[in-house]
């Protein structure tokens, strides 16, 4: 090893300004408190830090500071086959292994111009839309939780979770690291009674989150705390490349489900949410009506699905190289526009890996819509924006 | 949606003083890409994110790429001067020989950008950019003051490959530490053998980093520093 690649002799080389006197209010009068949220803030999610400067309890400046739980997810993705990046997916985003999974597999599907069984098809829109509402459910519990009600909202969103886990596990053998998709299919069949069980447990949904709605939407400190609270508006939304729910808070219609059409979801009926005011109850709200849809989804897949392979008869799992070119391939996650994008230079593993990843691109507008919020509210705009650690920093 | 030419013939008219190079992409996706000079990139992409029909308002992904230098080997017939004996006499005789010959095609870093439209739900339009070389020349103008999105995307892909984006505003490493030096994405770099490394002074740390660097290496800035 070289001198030149971690210089123990660096660790003095602090960024500009490391020691800086906290900087004086703007109305002059007194310092600015510097706080470090995170990366051990309850509310991080995981390990994430914000660099707020306050004055009083006004939000000056917000920095966040990423990479914590960087392993260099792509690197290690180039180093080995395609295939074998399949589980190493389920990391990213641990909430919603099957989206990753999908993402990817529909990326390298069209750089070696792979087809997929209907079969398949459906399992993926059925796991997908499984996966979209037990992410928004928690999504919203872990709001409320951080909201201050401690405890039974999150319970309610996790008792309908632990449902739709042991069918995952049921199908895949994992409940949340589930390696289940390949590039033309999926790993295993689901048999008879994997989706007389799941007709059951989709039943089941729209009486929870009937009862969930009750018990949150018109909750009157709910509505004091979010409405209001941390606005995007529609222009910088889409500038600032936000996607998934939040950009549609913000009122713009733009889900890649109807956009691409991909896989099979030009087949179904359902609607696209969308918010008027772009702030944390419109995101709350939003993920409250797209669990709905997923339920529309998932009744319609369920009713239709065909029998069949689930795996393409042509495609290879061993000796899997594509040919030289490049692909982008996207999804509409349950936290955004999750992409991979892949260069194949020939040889067996993929000369180029980059994961697109929502949560992290959706962090950029944070300070914009943290400025001049009470800190408090930072904690319920952070938590709107729904992130997992494990994408930010891949 | 307009095809890749298309979009180049458009650009070419509406944007003075432009290169722009359409590059073939052979696989089954057809993301065939425009590549554009760094010079003129900025009005560009201005450009495709106003018109009126492309409106490309959503940079969705960026990303670096790096190509090392290649080496290649290529036969060359070569024409030499030999002196033979022909009948009897010394003669200067020109002779056909077939070489090989190595030439290193010079390596550079790449950015690639993908784009989509939000409000006519079109894409992706994919434009990539080429530094001049991998080591002293490596600045890209950034396309942050157009597009926010890329503000995080840039800062990553100057701290994994390092490109410079000249005209961030604000571009410091996003995952890596600050005080880290090397870029990891680049297809030579050689990741450290103590892994054990933590960016902070402790005084065992320090010894035992010396200890074992004195294996690896020969005098590093470290040893000259705790000599001192």
């Amino acid at each position: 090893m070289s001198a030149t690649q971690n210089d123990f002799a660096a660790v003095d080389e602090r960024p500009e300004g490391w020691n800086r006197p906290a900087p004086i209010s703007p109305d002059g009068e007194g310092e600015l408190l510097e706080v470090a949220m995170g990366p051990h803030h309850p509310s991080t999610h995981g390990v994430f830090r914000m660099d707020v400067a306050l004055d009083g309890e006004r939000v000056i400046r917000l920095r966040p500071v990423f990479g914590y739980l960087h392993r260099n997810h792509e690197k290690i993705a180039e180093g080995v086959s395609y295939l074998a990046s399949m589980p190493y997916t389920d990391r990213l985003d641990y909430i919603c292994p099957l989206t990753n999974n999908w993402a990817y597999a529909l990326a390298v599907e069209k750089l070696a111009g792979q087809e997929v069984p209907e079969r398949a098809e459906y399992l993926r829109v059925i796991l997908g839309e499984l996966t979209r509402f037990q992410n928004h459910a928690s999504s919203i519990g872990f709001l409320i939780q951080e909201m201050g009600a401690s405890g039974t909202p999150l319970m309610y969103a996790f008792r309908e979770r632990e449902k739709i886990l042991d069918l995952f596990e049921e199908l895949t053998g994992a409940r949340m690291m589930v390696n289940y998709m390949r590039f033309g299919g999926c790993r295993v069949d689901a048999s008879p009674a994997w989706l007389d069980k799941t007709r059951k447990v989709v039943a089941g949904l729209s009486g929870f989150v009937d009862e969930f709605e009750k018990l949150l939407a018109s909750n009157e400190i709910l509505m004091a705390r979010t409405q209001g609270v941390g606005i995007l508006k529609r222009e910088l939304a889409i500038n600032a490349g936000v996607t998934g729910p939040m950009l549609r808070a913000s009122g713009v219609n733009y889900d890649i489900r109807k956009v691409d059409g991909y896989g099979i979801y030009s087949r179904f009926k359902f609607r696209v949410p969308l918010g008027d005011h772009g702030d944390v109850y419109d995101r709350f709200m939003i993920r409250m009506l797209e669990m709905r849809e997923s339920i529309q989804i998932l009744t319609q897949a369920l009713n239709e699905i065909p029998g069949g392979p689930v795996m393409d008869p042509k495609a290879r799992s061993r000796g899997f190289r594509p040919k030289v070119g490049e692909a982008y391939g996207r999804i509409e996650a349950p936290k955004g526009e999750l992409g991979f994008y892949l260069i194949s230079d020939g040889g067996p593993n993929p000369y180029r890996y980059r994961v697109r990843p929502p949560s992290l691109i959706n962090l950029t507008i944070l300070e914009d819509m943290c400025l001049g919020s009470n800190v408090a509210d930072v904690v319920l705009i952070f938590g709107s924006v729904d992130i997992v650690l494990g994408e930010v920093d891949r | 949606m307009k095809t890749v030419e298309e979009i180049k013939s458009v650009i070419e008219a509406a944007v003075p003083d432009v290169t722009v190079e359409v590059v073939p992409n052979p696989s089954p996706s057809g993301q065939h890409s425009l590549r554009l000079a760094p010079e003129c990139a900025f009005d560009v992409a201005k450009f495709l994110r106003d018109d009126a029909e492309l409106k490309l308002d959503f940079l969705s992904n960026v990303t670096g790429v790096d190509w090392p230098d290649k080496e290649i080997a290529e036969k060359v017939k070569v024409i030499h001067q030999v002196t033979k004996t022909v009948d009897g006499t010394e003669q200067t005789v020109e002779e056909a020989v077939e070489e090989t010959r190595k030439r290193v095609e010079p390596g550079y870093l790449e950015a690639v950008y993908h784009l989509y439209s939000v409000e006519k739900k079109h894409g992706p339009v994919v434009v990539r950019m080429r530094t001049v070389n991998r080591t002293d020349q490596v600045e890209l103008p950034s396309l942050t003051p157009v597009w926010r999105s890329a503000e995080f995307q840039e800062r990553e892909v100057f701290d994994l490959f390092g490109i410079v984006f000249t005209g961030h505003p604000d571009l410091r490493r996003l995952l890596m530490w600050d005080a880290f030096k090397d870029h990891p994405m680049r297809r030579d770099y050689v990741d450290p053998d103590d892994f054990e490394y933590e960016p902070t002074a402790h005084d065992d740390v320090l010894k035992r980093a010396q200890a074992h660097q004195a294996v690896s290496a020969g005098p590093t800035a470290l040893e000259s520093e705790a000599g001192a």
